[in-house]
């Protein structure tokens, strides 16, 4: 029998009012591929940035017990020299530098103060090798594809002793024969002795190489499943990822009549702003009543968070066609204020990178999408400014002391009611709610809820953009499901459950990975 | 509650405070010759063009940090046009001025066009800039000074020794159409401040408690009356001072109060949520720009009045002063924060401290590490205060 690598005894990390991960337990044997799995948001990062010493010792409760020991990391070089080697799903390097400078980037080699290059090259150069990359370490990364990168990341992992591997997603941005590729290379470096750990959506993949799953869900460990003594198939996995009742956390909501028609996207097809030949969105047509709440569900990378900007003035990426349909009309939105002007709002899900403008007061906030409604000929009224942001914040229950606070300083759930506020005073019919409960509590959630209730009641349309599968079962009328780009389902509220919306993911994936 | 907001005053008026602070000092250590009437005048004619630049300044500052290096070169630049059109060309001088504005404009919209709609970092552009124009400067002047004879000009844009506005008639050895515009401007202000109280009473908004607005505008009555008397007691209002004023008063609404000006603020505090919510903002890059060359063809004209001829050395490091001056004055280094006022009471301090260590008598080569320090020390604070607020 192996024995214990790595033990994490009862890690619990809170944030500021959210419980992240609730007395985790992970046992890793020493060679084994150990799997970890779970919904987004599940905890699965965090734990991982918890071993690897983002979060430094002191700011979890629990134990890591490493090789026998318990360790206290500070800083992420302290995991490195224990041989912990994490690497992210962004891939974390340098375009403008080369393989072998990145490989050693922050661990340079080193002849006395100067950079010994010849070491630097011949070592690069051996670990490429091993990882079955035939390529010069002195390639600059730009030049190099995606799946490629990957390998370097691998390669940069060994070149600092890694003894545990840990992989963050490592296959989302590669193609199937990457993908087949990267999975046999940690089945060969299994066979060395190499103990690795892989998180990942793509359940084919993890049945593939994994020899026990651990399934995470609400940041807790649910179960660990054995290769050798469980049988492990999909459909067992996902009942372990889902598993979780739904209870009244929903307002309810008056059965209306649909009404017409009030957004329609046919064909509609968006490239990448940067890697111009990959498409994000792929031939995804949709349509949205008034009175409707529309749930699009998928993973992260979907393509939903595309698809709705680029509907919203395309404000995300190049070369989009398709045909978009207002009311029955067909319309060209030119950029985002044609959008605006036509009654469409997009509430993003990044409200402090996208969204708000942090350093200033939720007054300004409030009316930055409709100014025009506050001022005459270009003069703004900041009376009615102040009157208008007051009736937002009551309306919504804002918990703040005055409207002239700067939103920076409040919580993620109020923050979230600003920008809603402020989308709301554009008087949009079409509001698409990226993501709007995103890391905000369970309270603060459920007046979200509230609000999407009255929008609709008032005759508008809401889209609504989820990973938490239970709050698009909780909130929609309809469901779309994305993934990799492409609408793969369609369900109506009565017929879908998590595990039919998890399975169409799962099983689109899977065809593709065939 | 109460220590709470005094500490609140405190800091928001911080930079008031040190200026008074300051000026104390120096009138303590120059035995009250800072304060004599001749300096207060001087001061403003001095720093004309810092007040000028640094307004415009501001709005590049504002769109997220974004600093004009070109403003002294290309001073210099319409100044050198601008002479040499009407001396050399005989061009009437009314058209010399717009040929002059014209060229400020046409300037600023090159540098911002490259800025905003091609994206190449302003700091790169107006580096190009300010060698571009300093040396077609020199090409335009030939290496040497042109005298100004143009008395309407010089007069206009307060050069030469009679650059103030008529007497009209004297009280007892004062100015009198100084003291009358003092008097005009304390009436102006008290009239719009019970305006606007009255206005939101009716309209049924909250009002900041009366005795709030009684003891801010009887302080800000007594600083311009006590101001007037000093300009009245030499030789009245310096045109420049009128310039200088307007370009206050309009940048200052702008920026406060209409649509345009809330953009500059927007687009500097998060340039994505406000493309998302429907702005041009390319389009605010460009407008702070093109602004800047205006204003810098203002400065221009200031500039060679003032010393009544171009010079291809005119306008050296009035960028920094300009770029100083916000800072000092409450802009934030990243952008999104600063108002007008705060700016020109920026300007105002640099310019105390100038005045006073060259009454003094204090080298110029420490003048240059003093300023070096208080704006390093301005920074600073600013810095240490907003990590302190989060």
């Amino acid at each position: 029998m192996a024995n214990i690598l790595l033990e994490m005894k009862n890690i619990t990390k809170t944030f500021p009012g959210v419980k992240a991960l609730d007395n985790v337990n992970l046992k890793v044997e020493e060679g084994e591929i150990h799997a970890l799995v779970g919904e987004n948001g599940a905890g699965k990062s965090t734990l991982m940035n918890v071993l690897s010493g983002i979060y430094p010792y002191g700011t979890y409760e629990g134990d890591i017990i490493y090789n026998g020991e318990v360790c206290k990391f500070n800083h992420i070089k302290d995991s490195e020299e224990r041989g912990i080697v994490i690497i992210h799903q962004e891939l974390a390097l340098i375009p403008y530098m080369t393989i072998g400078e990145n490989m050693f980037l922050g661990n340079e080699k080193k002849k006395g103060a100067a950079i010994d290059w010849q070491e630097t090259y011949g070592q690069a150069d051996k670990y490429l090798k091993t990882v079955g990359l035939k390529e010069s370490s002195r390639t600059l990364i730009k030049d190099i594809g995606v799946g490629k990168q990957q390998l370097v990341e691998i390669a940069k992992a060994l070149a600092k002793n890694a003894k545990l591997l840990i992989l963050d997603e490592p296959t989302a941005s590669l193609n199937e024969s990457d993908s087949k590729a990267l999975l046999d290379l940690m089945l060969q470096f299994k066979k060395e002795g190499m103990t690795s750990i892989i998180i990942s959506h793509k359940l084919n993949e993890i049945s593939y190489v994994a020899d026990k799953i651990t399934v995470i869900r609400d940041g807790s460990t649910i179960e660990t499943l054995d290769k050798k003594t469980d049988d492990i198939n999909e459909a067992r996995i996902i009942q372990g990822m889902v598993g979780r009742e739904l209870t009244d956390r929903f307002p309810k909501r008056e059965k209306m009549p649909v009404g017409d028609v009030s957004l329609e996207v046919k064909n509609w097809n968006v490239y990448h702003p940067l890697y111009t030949e990959r498409k994000v969105v792929d031939d995804v047509s949709i349509k949205v009543h008034r009175g409707e709440v529309v749930g699009i569900s998928g993973l992260m990378g979907a393509g939903r968070t595309e698809l709705a900007m680029s509907i919203f003035g395309k404000s995300y990426g190049t070369n989009i066609s398709g045909q978009l349909f207002l009311d029955g009309k067909e319309v060209v939105l030119k950029n985002v204020h044609d959008a605006i002007k036509h009654g469409i709002a997009y509430v993003t899900e990044d409200r402090k990178g996208n969204g708000l403008i942090l350093s200033n007061p939720i007054s300004i906030n409030t009316t930055l999408a409709n100014m025009d409604a506050v001022s005459t000929r270009g003069r703004i009224d900041k009376d009615k400014e102040y009157a208008v942001a007051v009736e937002y914040k009551e309306k919504l229950r804002t918990k703040c002391p005055t409207v002239m606070q700067n939103v920076g300083n409040l919580s993620g759930g109020n923050m979230q009611k600003v920008l809603l506020g402020k989308w709301m005073f554009t008087d949009a019919d079409i509001m698409i709610l990226d993501e709007p409960t995103r890391g905000i509590d369970v309270g603060a959630k459920y007046e979200i809820y509230c609000i999407i209730n009255q929008l609709v009641a008032e005759g508008k349309s809401v889209i609504v953009i989820s990973s938490e599968l239970p709050e698009i079962l909780g909130m929609c009328d309809r469901i779309y499901v994305m993934n990799e780009g492409k609408m793969v389902g369609e369900l109506m509220a009565e017929e879908a459950s998590q595990e039919r919306i998890m399975s169409m993911i799962v099983q689109t994936g899977e065809s593709k990975g065939e | 509650m109460n220590k709470n907001n005094i500490l609140q005053m405190v800091k928001k008026y911080t930079m008031i405070i040190v200026l008074v602070l300051v000026t104390l000092f120096f009138a303590w250590q120059t035995g009250g010759k800072i304060l004599l009437p001749q300096n207060v005048n001087n001061l403003i004619l001095q720093n004309a063009y810092v007040f000028v630049l640094a307004t415009g300044m501001l709005l590049c500052i504002l769109t997220g940090g974004n600093i004009d290096l070109s403003v002294g070169s290309v001073v210099c630049f319409v100044g050198a046009v601008g002479a040499t059109l009407m001396e050399s060309k005989n061009m009437n001088v009314g058209l010399a001025i717009a040929v002059m504005v014209l060229i400020g404009i046409a300037i600023g919209a090159w540098q911002g066009a490259w800025i905003a709609f091609v994206r190449v970092p302003p700091f790169i552009v107006t580096l190009a800039g300010m060698l571009v124009f300093r040396g077609l400067s020199n090409v335009v002047l030939n290496g040497q000074t042109v005298s100004l004879t143009s008395e309407a000009f010089v007069k206009l844009f307060g050069g030469g020794a009679d650059c103030y506005v008529p007497e009209l008639f004297n009280i007892g050895g004062l100015n009198g159409a100084c003291l009358v515009a003092g008097i005009a401007v304390c009436i102006i202000y008290i009239f719009v401040q019970i305006k606007d109280r009255a206005s939101r009473m009716k309209k049924g908004y909250e009002t900041e408690s009366l005795t709030k607005t009684i003891i801010r505008t009887v302080l800000i009555c007594l600083v311009v009356i006590a101001f007037t008397i000093k300009l009245s007691q030499h030789k009245g209002i310096p045109t420049a001072l009128i310039w200088v004023a307007v370009v206050i008063l309009i940048y200052g609404y702008i920026t406060a109060n209409t649509t345009t000006g809330r953009y500059f603020y927007a687009v500097g505090g998060n340039e994505k949520a406000t493309k998302l919510s429907g702005i041009n903002t390319n389009k605010v890059y460009f407008l702070a720009y093109t602004n800047m060359g205006l204003l810098s063809a203002l400065a221009g004209m200031l500039t060679i009045a003032r010393m009544t001829s171009a010079q291809p050395t005119y306008g050296q490091n009035y960028e920094m002063d300009a770029i100083g001056s916000c800072f000092i004055g409450g802009a934030s280094a990243y952008g999104g924060t600063g108002t007008v006022p705060g700016v020109i009471v920026g300007a105002l301090l640099m310019g105390v401290i100038n005045l006073g260590m060259s009454i003094m008598g204090v080298d110029a080569n420490y003048q240059k590490v003093v300023k070096g320090l208080v704006l390093l020390g301005a920074v600073i604070f600013d810095v240490v205060n907003k990590k302190n607020d989060r």
